[in-house]
Order: C-alpha cells, then structure tokens, then sequence
C-alpha cells in the first residue's frame, strides 16, 4: 500500500469539512502514511467467501408502538444553538453568489 | 489539612459506604461531602474532573438521607455513594464536553439512560470526569482542557481514554465511576492505575445519550476499586432500555452473585484459557511476570489452565482502525456548527455554511479526531472500500470465529490488559501507532461483542506502577470474569499483603 499524498490529504480533508492548515497537511500526511500502511495488514487475511460483520449483535427491525410521546420544547431546542432569529436556527447563506 | 475521619470514608469501597449510608451510621451527604473535600484538595494536582457539581452531588445526597429517614427503603443497594461519571454520558443542565472545544459550554437538555439510571438509583453524581477527546485515546492527552495526571505518578499518564474516571478512583476523590470503551477505554486506564474496570457485552448497557464514537463498538461500563463495587454498579446502569436498538432486551447477567460467589476464592472446575498471542515483542517484561503469576494464583484456586490460539487477533488492530474510524467519520458530521455546539466564521453575510462547518470543525476538533475522521472518509471511499472496511468487516467475523472456538473449550479468556505500565505524559503524543498500541489486548473483545474487564494483578517489578489482569468472557456471559476476577482479588490481597489500591502514594493535600 503506498503512503498517501499530500493532494490526498488535502482532498480527504475537503470531503470530512476540514479546514486543514498547510503545515497539517504536511504532518498528516505523514502521519495518515504511517497509519494506513499499518492497517493494511488486514489485507494479508484470506478472507474472499467470509461474510463481513457490521455489528456484534444480529439485529432484526426493533419496533417501539407508535405512540406520540413527549419531546423538546422549542425553547429546549434552541437553547444550544449558535444563532437564532425568530425562533428559529439561523445559519450561514447556503446558497452561493450567483444562485 | 487532612481529617481522620473523611481520609477514612473515601477509602472506603462503595459496598461499605452504601451499608452504612442504609444503616443510617453516616450520612450521604457526610459521605459527599468528605469527596467533595478531597476532590477539592487533591484534583488541583490530578485533573481527574472537568466539572464538579458540587450543588447537584448535595441535593441528590440529601434526597437520599431524607428517603432514609422517613423510613423509606433504599432506592438501590447503591444509594447514597457518589460516583464519577465521563464527560461523553450527557446530563440535563450540566455541561457535557467530551473533552472537545467543540462542546465547551454546551448544556445537554436530556440525561443520558446511564445517568437517569444512576439519579433514579440515588447514586451521587459528584462530576464530569476528563477524557480523550470523544474518546480517541489511550492517555487523556487528547483532551481539549489538559492533561490528567496518574496518581501512582504524576509524570505519567493515568490511561484513555477514560483517565479522568480511573484517575478520581485511584486519588480517592469517587469510589465509583462511569467509563466507555471503545477499544479498551474502560480496561485500559483501569489497569494503568491499579484499579477495576468493566466492559459489558455489548448491548448490556444502554447507548442512549452515550456521544457516539464508533456505534458498533461502544460500550459504558462501571469502574470501581473492587470487583464487587463494580458488580453492584453494573446491575444499577445495565438492562434493557427502549431508547436504544441496540440494547439488549434481556436480564442482566448475575453479576453480583458471581463477585459473591468469586470471593469465597474456589475456582475448581473454571476453565481459564491463556491467549498465546498476547505476548512477545512489544510486551514490557514486568507486565508478562505479573501476568504469570496472576495465571499461577487462578491456577492454586483450583482453575484449569489451558493454551489458547487466536490467529486472528494478530489482525484485530487493523479491523479495529480501519472500523472505528470509519464510524467515527459518519458520527462526528453531526458537529456541522448549525444547531449546537462551535461555530466559528459566521460573518453573517459573506461565508456560506459549508465554510463555516468547515472552518468549525477545523477550529473544534484536536489532531486525533482529525486524524481519524480522515483515515474513515478514506477508508469508506470508492475505490478503497473493499481493500479497508468491507475486508476488515470480514476479519471482524474471524475474530468472532476465533473467540467462539476458545470458548468451546474454556469458560474465560485472561491476557495482560494493556501490553505496559503507564507510560510518561508527552512519551507517545507526536506517534499515534504507539498509541495505538496501548490497546492491542483490548480490542478483540469490542470487535467481538464480548464481555472483558481489567483488575489489578499487582506491581510491575521493574518500575512499581500497576498491572492489569484482562479477564474475558462470552457475550451475555459477564457473570463468569466476575467470579474469576472476584476470587483473583481475594488471592493477590492474601499473596500481596493487603489491597493493591491502599499502595498508592500518599498524595500532597493541597487544602
């Protein structure tokens, strides 16, 4: 398994909304490099027709009555929250420029 | 400034308090009291808490002594004994950090199940307890609110990513305490501070308001200074809980009548299998002495030893880091700066929301958390699925395999709980694979589903700092390590001269 680049990083740190620093891109790399080609050791494992686990418990649907039951108020709700207008979340634009 | 009779009471086991407290010789609110003292005098030097909650510890005391006194059974064999809970478990009106800038300040509107559990049980929540940050950790170094020290000593690391929790029972600031284990985050800082730390079967203890690491593998667990106090707080926090799909709808194993039982020291008949891949090259020789002599001590109490191979464990570190980071890079999204927690950039016209949520998430989460939220995203990518998840899904299943074949033949697996003592603070922060190592003897049992806790086996000889015996068990099976590791305590205190825990330095009373 090759180490992974620093346009690598950059790019995984696009896709998980990271706004790395230049200086952590370089660490990371080298960091993440080190990491992976550790766990590539799984790929060492004969392991073609073993089916893959997900979940330690064998889980089927669990179903709870359908029942209306109490939740947050909206005061609860917003209590945390970073901004609010009119009771409400108030977030950055999300629409750009031209839209 | 120490006082005789509080020294006595927080070294006193949380069965003993709780006795007492039920009998009406103390009061639960002496008892908080005298803990909030020695937290008061002692955690300036540990930093085992990042909140104390000094009110709510007296309220939910004197709501206990009132009950009491107005001839009201107690609400649970633990009532009145305080406890310290992880700062990952949320708590109605009492800030909930996970050890991460990104939650500073945060006032969680609910309590997790754990928590309700507790508080409905009379169980003192006296605080929040410092952790690697949303658990990624071996060392609490991963902490955004600094480092929390080992009382054994300060220059090292009291364990992860549970340090905070294991650190409060081993300085005698709690007699109880509330971990999650991951990868070993209960067991792990259990066996670095000579303390007892417990991971259920998975299931066994409700997920609900657990801060979601790696779903699959999470698991809250009690830690305590003795195998039966664990046991008792095990039976307050375990069983089935509607709010968690996961859990399973059971009865809790008999975890208390197996530590009884365990304690009459006789394990004849009890099948412990030694795991031979658990040693060699990156095991500390003090650790692996102190193992042997923990196998020969099960072996005088009439257990029967025998070899076990795990060829797959030699792989369980790799599944691990590729399964739980890819979990965490799916659960760690929901901190997108819109609803809760950090945000940082809104300028309120010129930066969208999506670079706002980027530049959050930059500011919010330290290295570790970075790191694996970028090994996840990689690792569930197109193109590398197969090789990473999907093919350490399937060693997962081998580990499952492996554990199933041991216990055809043994009843409990035993191996060291973390291949060294503990280690200094800074040693392994710029190297997360040595880290990483911390839980190589841990993990299997996450991957597995299975039940597995740590107690102290002694001292390493070479450096005098605490070793942890890991004791194994199948799914739904909690109540055999309990009995193992009830009458392994019994027989190191008779061959060690007393507790191991009275054996920690007399910390400096700063009060």
């Amino acid at each position: 398994m090759p180490a992974i680049s620093r346009d690598e990083v950059a790019h995984l740190a696009r896709l998980a909304r990271l706004a790395v620093t230049e200086e952590e891109l370089d660490t990371f790399a080298s960091q993440l490099g080190v990491i992976l080609e550790s766990v590539a050791k799984v790929g060492e494992v004969a392991a073609g027709d073993i089916p893959p686990t997900s979940h330690a418990v064998p889980l089927t649907n669990v179903f709870r009555p359908d029942e209306v039951r109490p939740g947050l108020t909206q005061r609860e709700a917003l209590a945390a929250a970073p901004a609010v207008e009119e009771n409400r979340f108030r977030v950055p634009r999300i629409l750009g420029e031209e839209q | 400034m120490s006082n005789p009779v509080s020294d006595e009471i927080t070294r006193s086991t949380a069965a003993d308090l709780a006795e007492r407290i039920h009998r009406r010789e103390v009061s639960a609110v002496e008892v908080t009291q005298a803990h909030l003292d020695r937290i008061a005098a002692v955690d300036p030097e540990i930093h085992a808490f990042l909140h104390v909650d000094e009110a709510g510890a007296l309220a939910a005391a004197e709501a206990v002594d009132s009950a009491l006194a107005a001839g009201e059974a107690p609400a649970s064999p633990l009532a009145g004994v305080p406890l310290a809970l992880k700062d990952i478990l949320t708590t109605k009106g009492v800030p909930t950090t996970c050890g991460s800038r990104m939650l500073d300040g945060w006032l969680p509107p609910y309590d997790a199940t754990v928590t309700r559990r507790l508080r409905e049980a009379g169980v003192v929540v006296l605080g929040k307890t410092n952790m690697d940050e949303f658990a990624m950790g071996s060392s609490t170094e991963n902490s955004a609110y600094g480092v929390t020290r080992n009382p054994w000593d300060r220059d090292r690391v009291p364990g992860g990513s549970g340090g905070g929790s294991s650190a409060s029972l081993a300085a005698f600031e709690a007699p109880l305490a509330i971990g999650t284990d991951t990868g070993g985050s209960i067991r792990q800082p259990g066996a670095v501070t000579g303390t007892v730390g417990v991971k259920p079967t998975y299931g066994g203890v409700s997920r609900y308001g657990l801060v979601a690491f790696s779903s699959s593998l999470d698991q809250a667990g009690p830690c305590a200074r003795t195998v039966l106090d664990a046991a008792l707080l095990h039976e307050v926090i375990g069983g089935h809980d509607p709010l968690d799909s996961t859990s399973i709808d059971a009865p809790v194993p008999p975890v208390v009548a197996a530590a009884r039982q365990g304690a009459s020291g006789d394990l004849t008949g009890v099948r412990v299998g030694v795991v031979t891949q658990f040693a060699g090259e990156g095991y500390q020789p003090g650790v692996l002495r102190s193992f042997d002599a923990a196998v020969q001590l099960l072996a005088e109490l009439g257990a029967e030893i025998v070899e076990v191979s795990c060829p797959h464990f030699d792989y369980a570190m790799g599944a691990y880091y590729l399964i739980a980071p890819s979990e965490c890079s799916s659960n760690l999204a929901r901190f997108d700066a819109m609803r809760y927690g950090l945000r940082v950039g809104d300028d309120g016209a010129r930066l969208s929301a999506e670079e706002v949520m980027s530049l959050t998430r930059e500011a919010g989460f330290g290295p570790e958390v970075k790191r694996r939220i970028m090994i996840g995203t990689h690792a569930l990518s197109s193109g590398y699925y197969d090789a990473y998840y999907g093919q350490a899904q399937k060693v997962r299943t081998l580990i499952a395999r492996d554990f199933a074949a041991a216990y055809e033949k043994v009843d409990v697996l035993v191996s060291p709980t973390t291949p060294t003592t503990a280690f200094r603070i800074g040693e392994r922060v710029d190297d997360p694979l040595a880290m990483y190592l911390a839980d190589l003897c841990t993990i299997p049992a996450n991957l597995a589903g299975n039940a597995a806790m740590s107690v102290p086996s002694g001292l390493s000889d070479e450096d005098g700092l605490p070793v942890g015996l890991q004791v194994m068990a199948p799914a739904q099976a909690d109540d055999r390590m309990y009995r193992v590791s009830a009458a392994f305590e019994v027989a190191r205190d008779a061959a060690q001269g007393g507790p191991l825990i009275q054996r920690v330095p007399d910390l400096a009373v700063t009060a």
